[in-house]
């Protein structure tokens, strides 16, 4: 709770920080706001609080998931450091837009009541529909803004339309109480029930990006500035299915037989179009939004298990997933700025000229390809684990067969980095930008070589 | 302790030869694998070779709360492989001396790197570690093979890693179901995993989510696709570590995590699994008799040797799996001789085409006598190491049926075609004028090839240094088998 207040007075700060002339103390106000912000989330580790007549609790799941997504937007802020050299004035509303919807993505994980999560999903998501639109004389980002915006208001209808149609069948909000409902499905409500069900469960697959309502992804993806598309793709996701999963277990969890046929086609339709989608791509950014649409499947195998391990699978596969994608789209904007192209070929010769960006992309590929070493890995691991204990064999062999699938598409950055002649001049990259990368490093090889310090968490 | 030194030493001396500028790199780099190979022969002093369970145990907790430890040991058969790396490693090193590639820190940090993967593979006693190392192994050689080899290494090389990948991606899969299958709280030690009781169906699709790994590694026939051309593409220390020691790890995975834990599975399908190798010696063979490459001749040779192996693994009679053994050390080390020889000529002519050459025995006796000694081996002429290992693998394969041993015998008829053939093309007849001015050996490579020769004649006149290290090892993995 005290991480949803102070991050909303930080906010609040931020945008008066904003009349200042220089720009230059943001960045480092904001990294303060959410280090402070993160401390004060963990204060609450193991000792779970409900606030807001239950309508809200801090337990180790939300401080688990909101820790994981103020830790991604810290690392994501130094490579925002070039928009404060710009001319551009916003740069404070932008932070401040990234610090409220940091207060939608927290709500999206602890609510209890389904008001609440509406009320998350809204913060998390009009902020998003203006910074995707924040390169305002780019007309691609323009165009990623109201698509988004459209799209995203229209399932967010739909996710409201269910939560009524919830209310009807089980005249209540409360998760606690939708779940009794839901185990007495039989008292004459089911049809209400499951259509409730339903309408949430499309507008919140909508929110993951997962298929088949995955088609906005692509293109607001490649639009949005890099810096918020990497916000998009890891923070808004992981508060997405860490919402989907909180709704599916402590909701519907009595009526897992029910849902888990569509769920599991949603989550086989999503691993094979976020990945075979990947392959067709000549641009790195849209292959990292199709790889994102992949990562919302291979999140959703742990929901589809639906057991103990799942949770900590989740968490887990958040932490891996986010810091290698944080680190590819940091590089990504560092490599499009110079070479004017986010296409495969800007990344020709990498290795030669920017050897500490090869490696951390390389590292990063290794990482979402589930390569041993790093923490995609044990990633992958724990989520089969998950699926292998329910004995859904069949969906890890669909999940393996697109796994190989992924690796040709994250290789192709690898060959391009290494196996290529260079496509222009040594790229500078500051300093604290370095440090980062070198953490996401250090961060995934650790989860990598000890994934006992980041697992069994919850 | 002893274990964790082997493992770890490589990969610390990767990164200390990675702060090293310049070629100084490669002597770095040899120095430290000249101390693994210390710590090798130190392993092997202090082995007692009539126990048959894995010594220099090490057991850690890795990721507790999945039951995950990190357990590594060596019995017999694991010290003979690490011994063939260790012994490999350094030989690799020095035939590169007189190459300079680009960036060789990087160069021989990852050759040291991928020894430590490999290590690994041979002497992890969890199914998750095994995998881990498995999948560290093959970084290094991708980029070692991708940035460093010839026009076509990128498509190649891709291949190569994306097949081996899905191979592994299976066996992972397995492990994981396994795993599930342990009682209590589950465990992934090799032990719990002998200890499993599992009905023969499920043994049946296991095998081949594991044969598939193994298979694809090895090459066995029909997922050998990706080996001539990676072999032909890869610089020649990389061919050296993919044929000498990495394919072991195939057939190594197989002795180890295949025939003991599913061994119904075995029974089911070891026919398929022999016939198969059946298939790939005559057709390595074959092709190999039509090759006008040297290297590619001596890749497609070597799915053919390989084939014999693999052949000897399915029969489960202990002379096959000792053969299975030998063979190993034998294979290593005439296919790392034969490859750098071909190195050495390419070197000196600018070629590896069988028809440019000629008459090179007249400028270079001692080249000479080293390649047609490691020729010999490769078709295992007596008191040569690769007879051992070759007699003791048709006995297995004849025992388990005449009719399949007589075929697999052809391996022997075949070989002596294509390797006398292209010795014979090479090395005897008149000089040309790309042959005029060959040279003999210089120091290093004498130093490289000298001991891969002494060795010939050390497993062939007397293997049973190595059997005996092995043969407690085999008999007890034999048991659990039969169990």
């Amino acid at each position: 709770m005290t991480s949803l207040i102070l991050l909303s007075i930080f906010g609040i700060v931020n945008l008066f920080l904003g009349f200042m002339k220089s720009k230059k103390v943001l960045m480092p106000m904001v990294m303060l706001f959410l280090a402070v912000s993160l401390g004060a989330t963990l204060l609450d580790w193991n000792n779970p609080q409900t606030y807001f007549n239950n309508m809200f609790t801090m337990d180790n799941f939300s401080i688990g998931f909101a820790a994981v997504m103020i830790l991604s937007t810290l690392f994501i802020l130094p490579f925002s450091s070039k928009y404060g050299r710009d001319e551009d004035g916003n740069l404070a509303e932008y932070y401040s837009l990234m610090l409220f919807s940091l207060v939608g993505g927290i709500m999206m994980v602890g609510y209890e009541n389904l008001l609440m999560l509406f009320i998350g999903i809204e913060i998390m998501s009009i902020s998003m529909y203006i910074l995707a639109g924040s390169d305002k004389r780019n007309i691609l980002s323009n165009e990623a803004s109201m698509k988004y915006f459209l799209m995203g208001s229209f399932f967010t209808g739909i996710i409201l339309f269910g939560v009524a149609l919830l209310y009807g069948a089980t005249g209540s909000f409360d998760l606690t109480i939708i779940s009794d409902a839901a185990r007495n499905i039989d008292a004459g409500n089911a049809p209400l029930l499951l259509m409730g069900l339903l309408l949430v469960l499309v507008g919140i697959t909508f929110k993951v990006g997962a298929a088949p309502f995955h088609f906005w992804t692509p293109d607001v993806y490649e639009g949005t500035p890099t810096v918020f598309t990497s916000y998009m793709s890891t923070v808004v996701k992981t508060a997405g299915i860490a919402a989907f999963y909180k709704l599916m277990s402590a909701a519907f969890g009595g009526v897992y037989e029910q849902w888990f046929p569509t769920v599991v086609a949603i989550t086989v339709l999503t691993l094979l179009i976020g990945n075979i989608g990947a392959v067709a791509q000549t641009s790195m950014k849209r292959m990292l939004a199709y790889s994102s649409i992949s990562h919302a499947g291979y999140l959703m195998i742990a929901l589809t298990s639906f057991n103990d391990r799942s949770e900590n699978a989740i968490l887990f596969y958040s932490l891996a997933y986010s810091v290698a994608t944080i680190a590819a789209f940091g590089i990504l904007k560092y490599v499009a700025d110079e070479r004017k192209s986010d296409a495969y070929e800007a990344f020709n010769g990498l290795g030669k000229t920017n050897p500490l960006l090869a490696f951390v992309m390389t590292v990063a590929m290794l990482s979402l390809a589930g390569i041993p070493l790093t923490g995609g890995f044990f990633g992958k691991l724990f989520l089969f684990s998950a699926a292998l204990e329910q004995d859904m064999l069949w969906l890890i062999v669909v999940a393996i067969l697109m796994s190989a699938v992924g690796i040709y598409y994250y290789f192709r950055v690898i060959i391009a980095m290494y196996m290529k002649d260079p496509a222009g001049e040594r790229i500078t990259v500051d300093a604290l930008a370095s440090f980062t990368l070198i953490s996401l490093v250090v961060l995934t090889v650790l989860m990598g070589l000890v994934p006992g310090l980041f697992n069994d968490l919850l | 302790m002893l274990t964790a030194l082997l493992i770890l030493w490589p990969a610390v001396a990767a990164l200390l030869v990675l702060l090293v500028k310049g070629q100084g790199a490669k002597k770095v780099a040899f120095g430290a694998a000249l101390v693994e190979l210390l710590l090798g022969i130190w392993a092997w002093v202090g082995f007692n070779p009539t126990d048959s369970s894995a010594q220099y145990l090490i057991n850690l907790p890795w990721i507790e709360s999945a039951g995950i430890v990190f357990k590594v040991g060596m019995d017999g058969i694991s010290l003979l492989l690490v011994l063939l790396t260790v012994f490999l490693l350094p030989l690799i090193i020095l035939s590169t001396f007189k190459h300079n590639y680009e960036r060789p820190s990087s160069f021989y940090a990852l050759i040291l790197f991928m020894q430590t993967g490999l290590i690994g593979v041979f002497t992890a006693l969890d199914a998750f570690l095994f995998y881990f190392f498995w999948e560290v192994a093959l970084i290094p050689i991708y980029f070692i093979a991708g940035l460093w080899g010839g026009e076509n290494r990128i498509r190649v090389t891709f291949k190569f890693f994306l097949y081996t990948v899905f191979g592994s991606l299976f066996m992972l899969a397995a492990f994981v179901y396994l795993y599930f299958q342990t009682p209590g709280t589950h465990t992934s030690e090799l032990s719990a995993f002998y200890q499993l009781v599992l009905d023969a169906g499920t043994q049946s699709w296991l095998f081949w989510f594991l044969f598939i790994a193994f298979a694809i590694k090895m090459p066995v026939f029909p997922f050998h696709t990706w080996q001539p051309d990676t072999y032909a593409e890869a610089p020649a220390a990389g061919t050296m570590l993919l044929s000498g020691i990495m394919l072991k790890m195939g057939i190594y995975g197989v002795l180890r995590w295949l025939l003991p834990i599913v061994p119904l599975g075995v029974s089911q399908w070891s026919t398929v699994a022999i016939v198969l190798a059946i298939i790939g010696i005559v057709y390595g063979a074959i092709i190999a008799i039509r090759q006008h490459d040297m290297k590619r001749l001596i890749a497609f040779s070597s799915i053919s040797h390989v084939g014999l192996i693999a052949a000897g693994l399915f029969t489960l009679t202990e002379q096959g799996l000792q053969g299975v053994m030998v063979q190993m050390l034998s294979h290593g080390i005439n296919v790392v001789g034969l490859f750098f020889i071909i190195d050495i000529i390419q070197q000196r002519t600018g070629t590896r085409e069988i028809a440019a050459m000629g008459g090179i025995t007249q400028k270079a006796p001692f080249l000479t006598v080293c390649f047609m000694v490691l020729m010999l081996g490769a078709v295992a002429l007596p008191l040569t190491n690769g007879f051992v290992g070759e007699f003791l693998l048709l006995m297995g394969v004849y025992q388990y049926n005449a009719w399949m041993g007589a075929i697999a015998g052809l391996t022997i008829i075949l070989g002596a075609v294509y390797m006398l053939r292209m010795f014979q093309r090479v090395m005897f007849g008149e000089t040309n004028h790309i042959t005029d001015v060959f040279t003999d050996l210089t120091f290093t490579e004498k130093a490289v090839l000298v001991p891969l020769v002494i060795m010939v004649f050390w497993i062939g006149l007397n293997p049973n240094t190595f059997l005996n290290i092995s043969e407690p090892a085999i008999g007890q993995l034999l048991n659990v088998i039969n169990r």
